[in-house]
């Protein structure tokens, strides 16, 4: 365990010399992120006063941004998979094999230390922004839907980074996974609830979307702070959301199982 | 890797010819190389193309999603923002084609030294950095952006005259230039912060107000992105030419006049930078 441990203090280390690339990550993510709010400003005015798209007011409808850009922050993957495949094409994995640490672990606690380091420097100007945003920022209904909150957006971290990990191994195969990963990150944006709220959908899409892992990536934990769900749903929903986690950690671990048979070691 | 050395020594055989013509026989020489190389991964080149179908996709199912709750966003109906989005992807694929590879390589050509080999070259060099590479995936998808937009002209029961037609195109034109002198400058930055994925991820955002309709926007975040960086220039005027909701003339002479003034500035940028410039290892 404290191998582990060590892996997660030099991540933090690393990444703290990519600091001024997160502060401007964050900063140049606000502008899509004003452009959005304020188109659904303009349509909320050519609604007049009180009007609602779905079950959303306007205030609804920012403090879903706002929370889907929090939850962003918390637990996107970053360069994690592109790192991954440049380490399975490079031929870096070789030592992971010689040494007692797994690697699934080991880029697991990689990407905790940047998720971690990423939110400290991004608070400062997601605090701000939702400052801004202030009068449109609601609270939880109550603690236990705050505590479930929490819980999910663990989870969705997980489920986004063995999606990820499991993406990256598709390095064993391909010289290029970049087309793969953008392939399912288009499918992950728009189902995972990071352009619109998925409820604002007709039913049918809805139930659609819900069939695959992507609501879980961000819509899921999103909903459940703005209350939108009775507690069997919310039950039900996290229940569904470990069997996500826990079907991608397997298929995460077959990949690279499968991955290591074919692998020649290059330059290593 | 030695992009540079196979240029100068198989593929330019050209005559020593004058002005013009001598940079149209480099550029001629430049594409033959870029065809050469996409072709040697066929499957890659295709992937691509699919990639960015989907994230056109994926911006029209938006639009679709949000007409589902309203009539009009102020004066923009459904289709109009359609050709919006159709025209926006056009400009950003042809900027894609023709200059977004050699934007993000220029990092790579200071970091490693090897802008010294183009340097020598007898050609101006910003010209040889920004159109060594033409991304040939790029026309393909601009294509299929015409094609949106002219079914959601038929939707707008639009013909336009050649006149339109025509201004369209050179106001296409003005706002692709406005892009590339952007990005360059943005990558000229790059002599002394070096990393150029963050600029890329930060021009794909700038993109992204590009698609939106202006009249959406009020106050500080117009006047900056109209005078500052023109993004709600670039695809709106032109499409507003097209679709005949222009306001005033007014609007396409500040778009051509910001165009010279973006050019203006990332030559200043990389003029600056250039005399900066001190080689890399050796």
């Amino acid at each position: 365990m404290r191998k582990y441990f060590h892996v997660i203090s030099i991540g933090i280390q690393n990444t703290l010399a990519y600091r001024v690339n997160f502060l401007f990550r964050t900063l140049f993510g606000f502008i899509p992120l004003t452009g959005t709010i304020l188109l659904w400003r303009a349509i909320y005015d050519g609604k007049g006063a009180g009007g609602k798209v779905a079950a959303y007011s306007l205030a609804g409808m920012i403090s879903y941004y706002l929370l889907v850009t929090i939850v962003d922050v918390l637990t996107a993957v970053n360069e994690d998979d592109w790192q991954i495949a440049a380490d399975i094409k490079d031929g870096n994995i070789s030592q992971f094999l010689l040494k007692p640490i797994d690697y699934l672990w080991y880029r697991l606690c990689l990407f905790f230390s940047g998720r971690l380091i990423f939110s400290v420097i991004a608070a400062v100007p997601v605090t701000v922004f939702i400052l801004l945003q202030r009068q449109y920022f609601v609270l939880p209904p109550d603690g236990i839907t705050f505590a479930a909150f929490c819980f999910s957006t663990v989870l969705t971290a997980l489920l986004q980074f063995f999606i990820s990990y499991s993406m990256a191994m598709l390095a064993f195969w391909v010289l290029e996974v970049s087309t793969f990963i953008f392939i399912v990150f288009a499918f992950e944006y728009i189902a995972s609830g990071h352009l619109f709220p998925l409820n604002i959908l007709p039913p049918m899409w809805q139930d659609v979307m819900f069939f695959t892992p992507f609501p879980f990536q961000l819509y899921f934990p999103v909903s459940i702070y703005l209350g939108q769900l009775s507690r069997a749903e919310l039950a039900w929903g996290l229940a569904v959301q470990a069997g996500w986690v826990a079907l991608f950690y397997c298929v995460a671990r077959f990949m690279w199982r499968r991955g290591i048979r074919k692998y020649s070691a290059v330059g290593g | 890797m030695n992009d540079e050395a196979r240029m100068t020594n198989d593929e330019l055989p050209v005559k020593p010819a004058r002005g013009l013509r001598r940079y149209v026989a480099v550029y001629a020489a430049m594409w033959r190389n870029s065809v050469v190389r996409e072709l040697g991964f066929k499957a890659n080149f295709l992937l691509w193309i699919f990639v960015e179908a989907l994230w056109f996709a994926l911006q029209l199912s938006f639009v679709a999603v949000i007409y589902l709750h309203t009539d009009s966003i102020r004066d923009w109906t459904k289709w109009e923002v359609v050709m919006l989005i159709g025209a926006s992807h056009f400009m950003q694929q042809l900027f894609t084609a023709f200059f977004l590879t050699n934007c993000v390589n220029l990092s790579e050509l200071v970091r490693t030294g090897r802008l010294d080999f183009i340097l020598l070259l007898p050609v101006n060099t910003r010209f040889l950095v920004s159109l060594r590479n033409v991304d040939l995936g790029g026309f393909v998808n601009a294509a299929s952006a015409l094609a949106v937009m002219g079914y959601a002209a038929k939707q707008l029961h639009l013909v336009p005259g050649i006149g339109q037609v025509a201004g369209f195109l050179v106001l296409c034109a003005a706002g692709l230039l406005i892009h590339y002198s952007l990005m360059f400058t943005m990558a000229s930055v790059c002599f002394w912060t070096v990393r150029a994925q963050g600029i890329v991820w930060g021009y794909y955002n700038l993109f992204n107000i590009a698609r939106l309709p202006d009249s959406a926007f009020r106050g500080v975040f117009r006047a900056v992105f109209t005078f500052v960086v023109p993004m709600l220039l670039v695809s709106n005027v032109p499409v507003k030419l097209l679709v005949g909701k222009i306001g005033s003339p007014l609007e396409m002479l500040l778009l051509l006049g910001m165009t010279v003034a973006c050019f203006a500035i990332s030559e200043a940028m990389w003029r600056f930078s250039l005399r900066h410039y001190t080689s890399a290892s050796s």
